[in-house]
């Protein structure tokens, strides 16, 4: 009985959360503007993104922002699990402790504190803006996956390394790396994700003349239900999908491999 | 000393690397993350300007200023609803996560899978995706005129029941991944002890199930609790102009009334209620860990 209760609910949850969105998708080929009843099958809502220039613009926009953030957060991330996994200096259990508040902190505090920052500075809000927000975002994140992957990592290697007469550069690059590198490419995708997906810091620092894909979806979504963004979220939901499912795949070969 | 720090001090140099990796990571994050941070609660000491967005005197009035019940109002509506909807999640994710443990080996990963998904889907999307569901004509609405509970088509949107839908949509799948991290790793052996030693199952999930688990339930709730008073989206969307979250508080401050330190200021009342589940969550782990042994935190994203 309890089992039957069980199932039921688990399958129900699934429902719950899938339901809304594939809705979402069959309507996105609905051939009526206004009707919630079915008219027909139709492409034209992905026509009409198609030709939706600013839409376009703005995907380009996310799409540069989150490569080069999550290179720059990635990069900035295993230097920073580095220190904290193998350096003894002052100030490192400070550095550790911002690392994990910045994982749980509110992104709309991050948001108004970078905004502010960068007007005191004067730099001007636009891509450079961004992507300095969103490196520091993901940059936690990244330290975090590198880390964990680090626990495992044997240290007597390096020690092996510096034994041999490598100097600490060449036994990081030669041994530590390559050992480490899934979850390098991990944290990559992780924060390009962040960076595609944030709406919250996003929505402060940028300027009028630099839109990225979130805040277009923002100002579209807040004008109420239309068509194109049921088309649209069709097409986001799609992609996460596809890239949820290879992530997954490369994980599970990675695993058999080790 | 570890072993490295020897064999570093054997070796006799400083480290290039080694100095060059601190120094960018110090840099960075004394940069972009700290200063900010400190410059954020300096602004909440100053007082607003006319032409710039603060001059320099010193005043707690922005402290009092929150004080005003217009603003106690918004505080008391978005903890309560964010708190809502985390209890919601809390309630339906338990058992679900619980299940999700329970399955086989072969199928464990699939539902896993089936839950990262929605995790990454984009949450502006998804929060569009309810609107569908509650608007009048709307899956909902369809629904109960087809059960006979209504003639014409009826709207669920715009107030505080879509917003608590929304959160409960929005953020479950945070509350499920840390809730199953914890329950799978959960030793059955010990529950098996318990009922042996004759504990009923109630007695057996109060003292033996629930403080193993609690890390994940608490982290779960940060993750949903927190993120949903901030996020400004959610009740613009589905609660109308009726329902304001400290989230629009702070973004209505920045961008439309331009008043830094009164939003700088409702910001740091998000921040103290971070400091305190915060707090909340390594006492429970330190518990849990008194009862088992330790482990790391986090993981499950």
């Amino acid at each position: 009985m309890m089992r039957i209760l069980g199932r039921i609910w688990l399958w129900g949850v699934y429902a719950f959360l899938y339901i809304p969105i594939l809705v979402v998708v069959v309507y996105s080929f609905n051939d009526a503007r206004y009707s919630t009843s079915w008219k027909g099958f139709t492409l034209r809502w992905y026509e009409l993104l198609a030709n939706n220039r600013p839409l376009l613009d703005s995907v380009l926009n996310s799409l540069s922002v989150a490569c080069l953030s999550a290179t720059l957060a990635t990069f900035l991330g295993v230097l920073a699990a580095l220190c904290i996994r193998r350096y003894r200096f002052p100030g490192r259990k400070i550095l550790h402790g911002t690392l994990y508040v910045l994982t749980v902190s509110p992104e709309i505090v991050m948001g108004i504190s970078l905004l502010m920052f960068f007007i005191v500075c004067g730099l001007q809000l636009g891509i450079l803006s961004l992507i300095i927000a969103h490196t520091t975002l993901s940059l936690p994140f990244a330290a975090v996956t590198v880390l964990a992957r680090l626990a495992e990592f044997d240290e007597s290697l390096m020690e092996a390394a510096r034994d041999l007469g490598a100097s600490e550069w060449q036994a990081f690059r030669m041994v530590m790396l390559p050992m480490i590198s899934p979850a390098v490419a991990a944290g990559w995708l992780l924060s390009f994700t962040l960076s595609m997906d944030d709406v919250l810091i996003s929505f402060f620092v940028t300027g009028p003349t630099f839109e990225v894909l979130p805040l277009r979806i923002y100002s579209m979504v807040r004008l109420g239900v239309k068509p194109d963004i049921n088309a649209l979220s069709a097409i986001m939901f799609g992609v996460t999908v596809l890239l949820v499912l290879a992530a997954w795949l490369l994980g599970t070969k990675v695993k058999r491999k080790n | 000393m570890t072993r490295a720090d020897l064999t570093r001090r054997l070796s006799g140099k400083p480290g290039l690397f080694r100095l060059t990796s601190i120094a960018i990571t110090a840099l960075w994050l004394g940069l972009f993350a700290l200063l900010p941070h400190l410059g954020l609660v300096v602004v909440t000491f100053l007082t607003r300007g006319t032409h710039d967005f603060v001059i320099p005197s010193l005043t707690l009035a922005n402290y009092a200023r929150l004080l005003d019940p217009s603003f106690s109002r918004i505080l008391w509506d978005s903890v309560w609803l964010s708190f809502a909807g985390t209890v919601c999640c809390l309630l339906v994710g338990y058992p679900f996560a619980a299940m999700m443990a329970r399955a086989s080996a072969r199928v464990k990963p699939w539902l896993l899978l089936l839950v990262i998904i929605p995790f990454w889907t984009n949450s502006l999307i998804r929060t569009y995706a309810i609107v569908i569901l509650l608007k009048s004509g709307g899956i909902i609405s369809m629904i109960c005129q087809w059960l006979g509970f209504t003639d014409a088509p009826v709207s669920f949107l715009y107030g505080e029941f879509a917003v608590f839908v929304g959160i409960t949509y929005t953020f479950l799948p945070f509350m499920v991944l840390p809730l199953y991290a914890s329950l799978e790793k959960l030793d059955h052996r010990l529950l098996d002890a318990a009922k042996d030693l004759g504990a009923g199952s109630l007695r057996t999930f109060w003292h033996v199930t629930l403080p193993l688990v609690a890390p994940g339930i608490v982290a779960g709730s940060m993750l949903v609790f927190l993120p949903s008073l901030g996020a400004f989206y959610i009740p613009e969307i589905l609660g109308g102009a009726r329902t304001m979250f400290i989230g629009n508080f702070i973004k209505n401050q920045f961008l439309v009334a331009r008043d830094w330190p009164l939003g700088a200021s409702a910001s740091i009342i998000l921040t103290l209620l971070l400091g305190l589940l915060i707090l909340a969550y390594t006492f429970t782990v330190r518990r849990a860990d008194g009862h088992h042994k330790p482990e790391t935190e986090g993981g499950a994203l």
